[in-house]
């Protein structure tokens, strides 16, 4: 059956920042081209999750007058802390110790999922049409092999792949420039990273795991504009990660940990690390007799520079988070996915106006500051394989006294599918239980994010071999995705002796960490019926 | 045959609903809004309906906020014709939706109203029958199946004995239910066509309609929360639980 097809300048795919910005920025430049924009969640914003602490940089670039738009852009960063914390103990790193690159005091602490939204409203004003609620589900390909637009998702299908009363099928979008912005570990944007070998000579990509709770906290324990890290505890020394805690307005605190997906030991659970970390009687102080209101994750992408893959390929470019702009000593993706926008949008517009072949992408981008900001950084994630003492110390070195220019370039040597030690190697870990006041279970986790999908449809996480599970993963790293699951998704059942792998995919949260963890590469993520996901607030 | 459907823009159901600090209602600030559930199901019959050729026209009527415009368009893009948009903002309850409604048929003149059978913000399920009673029109209420007979409608209404069927006569209200039918989705050049659609924008202050309050809201707030179950070993413990500490048996 032939689908209907539908013609338009630039197909964007994505409304995160980068996307956002590529269409606001290409109207301004030619407000006659014709753009669509697709978004899976079932509406803009709510598959956003972030810390957030912005940098209005690309920002200024974009519209240099948002403060006069009434942007969702509120909270000064007034005060910064950086704690190192032992099982009981903290030790305060003096602010001015800090590399230059963890200064936050021109920033703002944002929801970035409103700050889309109110995106979304900028575009849609200067006429992008924008469709919440339609996923891009395929690629379409012109017969020379270059990229012609994508297919949205066919809605309607039940479990076993029939036709339900329903049914709708996806339809053809065909752009000019089709512009890839899905975030980390983009569904399309991995088929494209294979298909053009764009990562060709580039180290391995790295990932990590982040969490996001939202507390409303006692007026005595807040304080707006106030930004803290932590390192060490919960973790060893040998697990890359650290906490955020952001003082944000209405006595809310954002409250997140991130986990290297590199971590060795498959019995590791960063749920339950993120949870007993809010056990220390320095961060337990602050969210005491206060409410938890959101929870939420979602992988982020920590390779920078040595991992970033070509971004242009014929007919498509690959930007923000998708390709992997992040710069990961400061954590912050938002302000160089904007930025990776921006250049998109000012290639397309010449590509289309004067013919240019999409490749002119690179030079914009090995010019502007982006690449200046992630050449920087690119030592310092890697220096943390050498645990977390050695790897602050050369941080300092390298940032401090050198300003990442240190003429040598550390390499990422493992995907982080490659990680994992067999379980009979490592130590169980106990976790200890929760306590529903504040630390909490899976379940009543998942139920914050007002996630759904679609019962009778088919199941999005894909095993391309659906015995692996059981007869190898099971058997030699104890099924990590019980684990490593955000949401609870993956369980291991008994039935008369006999393991069972269940896939609870109607709880997904759309992390991305399964697709990326899973040690065989056995989980492929593709995208669910269209609106179906986390209905994220103010993530 | 021309076919009114009333839907209403509430608080989407998967959302976790998280009550006002000053117990003066819910947050609803960055929330994901959606159509009232009910109210797909009567759009879609409506749009059935005129698909099978048995009604000329089928109008949207959304009763709300500025933003309320998104439900009508959302009806126009599963096939409603045009919309209609009768501004007013804050709460309002039934009895005024129902005269504002009045005020809307009468102008329309439609031969059927469909509406949910109740909304799942306040759930109130008193809509229909109050537009029912101000208009002096038969009502069915719970609908699961609808079949259109001439100048009759023959409607399946989900009771909790079973099923009942009775026969109206037209001009009717219809209330529906979940089971009625299952909601198509909007395909994407169907919300492009319904971007052209009209939606004619009234307000509900020049429909001559009192909508103050009747109602006194006092307070809202959360339900309790459960208390954490506990394991029993064997099923006597359980057995002496249940007489002793539950005393339900
Ligand atoms: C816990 C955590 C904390 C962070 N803290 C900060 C911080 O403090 N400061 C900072 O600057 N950055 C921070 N970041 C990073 C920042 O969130 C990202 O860099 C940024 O969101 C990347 O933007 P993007 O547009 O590339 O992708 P995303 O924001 O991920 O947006 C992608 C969008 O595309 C949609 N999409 C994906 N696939 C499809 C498809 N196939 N079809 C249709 N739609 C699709 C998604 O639903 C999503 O809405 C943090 C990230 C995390 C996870
Ligand atoms: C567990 C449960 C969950 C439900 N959940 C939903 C739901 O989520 N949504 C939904 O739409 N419906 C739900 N229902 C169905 C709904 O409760 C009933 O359809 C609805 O209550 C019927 O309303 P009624 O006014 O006809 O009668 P009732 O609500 O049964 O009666 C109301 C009261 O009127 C009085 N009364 C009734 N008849 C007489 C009489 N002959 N003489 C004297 N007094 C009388 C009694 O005091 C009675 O309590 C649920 C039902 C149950 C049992
Ligand atoms: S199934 Fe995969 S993508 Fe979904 S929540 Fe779990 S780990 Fe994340």
């Amino acid at each position: 059956m032939s689908r209907e097809a539908m013609e338009y300048d630039v197909i964007i795919v994505g409304g995160g920042p980068s996307g956002l910005t590529t269409a606001i920025k290409l109207k301004q430049l030619d407000s006659s081209l014709n753009i669509c924009l697709l978004e899976k969640a079932s509406e803009i914003g709510a598959h956003i999750l972030s810390g957030n602490v912005f940098e209005t940089r690309a920002l200024d670039e974009l519209l240099p007058n948002w403060k006069d738009l009434n942007s969702p852009i509120k909270t000064k960063v007034k005060k910064e802390k950086f704690l190192f914390l032992s099982k009981t103990k903290s030790l305060s790193w003096p602010t001015w110790l800090l590399p230059n690159v963890q200064q936050n005091h021109k920033n703002y602490i944002i929801s970035l999922a409103n700050l889309c939204r109110w995106l979304g409203e900028q575009a849609e004003a200067l006429g992008v049409e924008i469709f919440p609620g339609f996923p891009a589900s395929e690629i379409l390909y012109n017969e020379d092999g270059s990229v012609k637009g994508v297919a949205t998702q066919d809605m309607g299908i039940d479990k076993d792949g029939n036709k339900k009363d329903s049914f709708e099928p996806g339809i053809d979008l065909i752009g000019k420039v089709t512009v890839f912005a899905e975030g980390c570990r983009g569904h399309l944007g991995k088929q494209l990273i294979k298909k053009f070998e764009l990562d060709k000579g580039k180290d391995p990509q790295q990932y990590g795991i982040g969490f996001k709770e939202i507390w409303e906290i006692d007026d005595k324990n807040h304080e707006e504009g106030l930004v803290m890290h932590t390192a060490g505890w919960p973790l060893d020394n040998n697990t890359y990660g650290g906490s955020f805690i952001y003082h944000a307005e209405n006595k809310q605190v954002f409250l997140g940990y991130v986990i290297g997906l590199d971590y060795k030991n498959p019995y590791l659970s960063p749920f339950d690390e993120f949870q007993r970390f809010k056990t220390h009687p320095v961060i337990r102080k602050i969210i005491e007799g206060g409410k938890r209101i959101s929870y939420g994750a979602r992988a982020l992408i920590e390779g920078g520079f040595q991992s970033l893959p070509k971004m242009f390929m014929p007919g498509a470019l690959l930007i923000g988070c998708d390709a992997g702009t992040l710069n990961m000593p400061k954590i912050k993706g938002s302000h160089t996915a904007m930025k990776s926008g921006i250049i998109a949008a000012e290639t397309i517009f010449e590509s289309i106006k004067e013919n240019k072949d999409l490749s002119i992408f690179e030079d914009k981008f090995n010019k502007s500051w982006i690449y200046e900001e992630l050449y920087r950084a690119r030592n310092v994630k890697p220096s943390f394989n050498w645990g977390l003492i050695i790897g602050i110390i050369f941080t300092g070195i390298d940032q401090i006294l050198f300003r990442g220019k240190l003429p040598f370039t550390l390499k990422h040597k493992h995907a982080d599918h490659e990680t994992l030690k067999p379980a009979n190697k490592m130590q169980k870990i106990e976790y200890p239980k929760y306590d529903n006041v504040i630390t909490f279970d899976k379940t009543s986790s998942v139920y914050l994010t007002g996630t759904n999908h679609t019962d009778n449809q088919p199941v999005h996480l894909q095993l391309k071999d659906p015995n692996l599970p059981i007869s190898y993963t099971l058997e030699k790293f104890d099924e990590p995705a019980v684990r490593y699951c955000p949401a609870g998704v993956y369980e291991i059942q008994k039935e008369k002796d006999i393991n069972k792998f269940v896939i609870n995919s109607q709880n997904c949260i759309h992390c991305k960490t399964c697709d990326i963890k899973e040690p065989s590469q056995n989980i492929n993520w593709v995208t669910p019926e269209g609106g179906g996901g986390p209905k994220y607030g103010n993530m | 045959m021309k076919i009114l459907v009333a839907v209403k823009r509430v608080v989407d159901y998967n959302v976790q609903i998280r009550v006002k600090e000053d117990g003066s209602g819910i947050i609803t600030d960055n929330v994901k809004m959606s159509t009232n559930p009910p109210d797909d199901n009567a759009t879609e019959e409506a749009v059935k309906i005129k698909e099978a050729g048995k009604s000329k026209e089928v109008v949207a009527v959304t009763i709300g906020e500025e933003k309320a415009q998104e439900t009508v368009r959302k009806a126009l893009a599963v096939g409603a014709d045009r919309g209609i948009h009768v501004k007013i903002d804050g709460i309002i309850e039934p009895l005024a939706v129902a005269k504002i409604l009045q005020k809307v048929v009468e102008k329309e003149k439609p031969d059927l109203v469909f509406m949910g059978k109740q909304a799942i913000d306040d759930d109130c399920n008193q809509t229909g029958q109050m537009l029912s009673a101000l208009l002096n029109w038969p009502q069915a209420t719970f609908a699961s199946k609808i079949e259109v007979k001439d100048k009759k409608l023959e409607v399946t209404r989900e009771i909790d004995e079973g099923l009942e069927t009775v026969e109206i006569n037209i001009p009717a209200i219809v209330t529906c239910d979940l089971r009625l039918n299952e909601p198509r989705y909007a395909s994407l050049p169907n919300i492009m066509k319904a971007k052209k659609k009209p939606i004619e924008q009234l307000n509900a202050s020049d429909l001559g309609v009192d909508t103050s309050s009747r109602i006194e809201q006092i307070k809202v707030e959360e339900p309790p929360k459960r208390k954490a179950g506990i394991k029993v070993s064997s099923v006597a413990e359980l057995v002496q639980k249940l007489k002793n500490e539950a005393k339900v048996i």
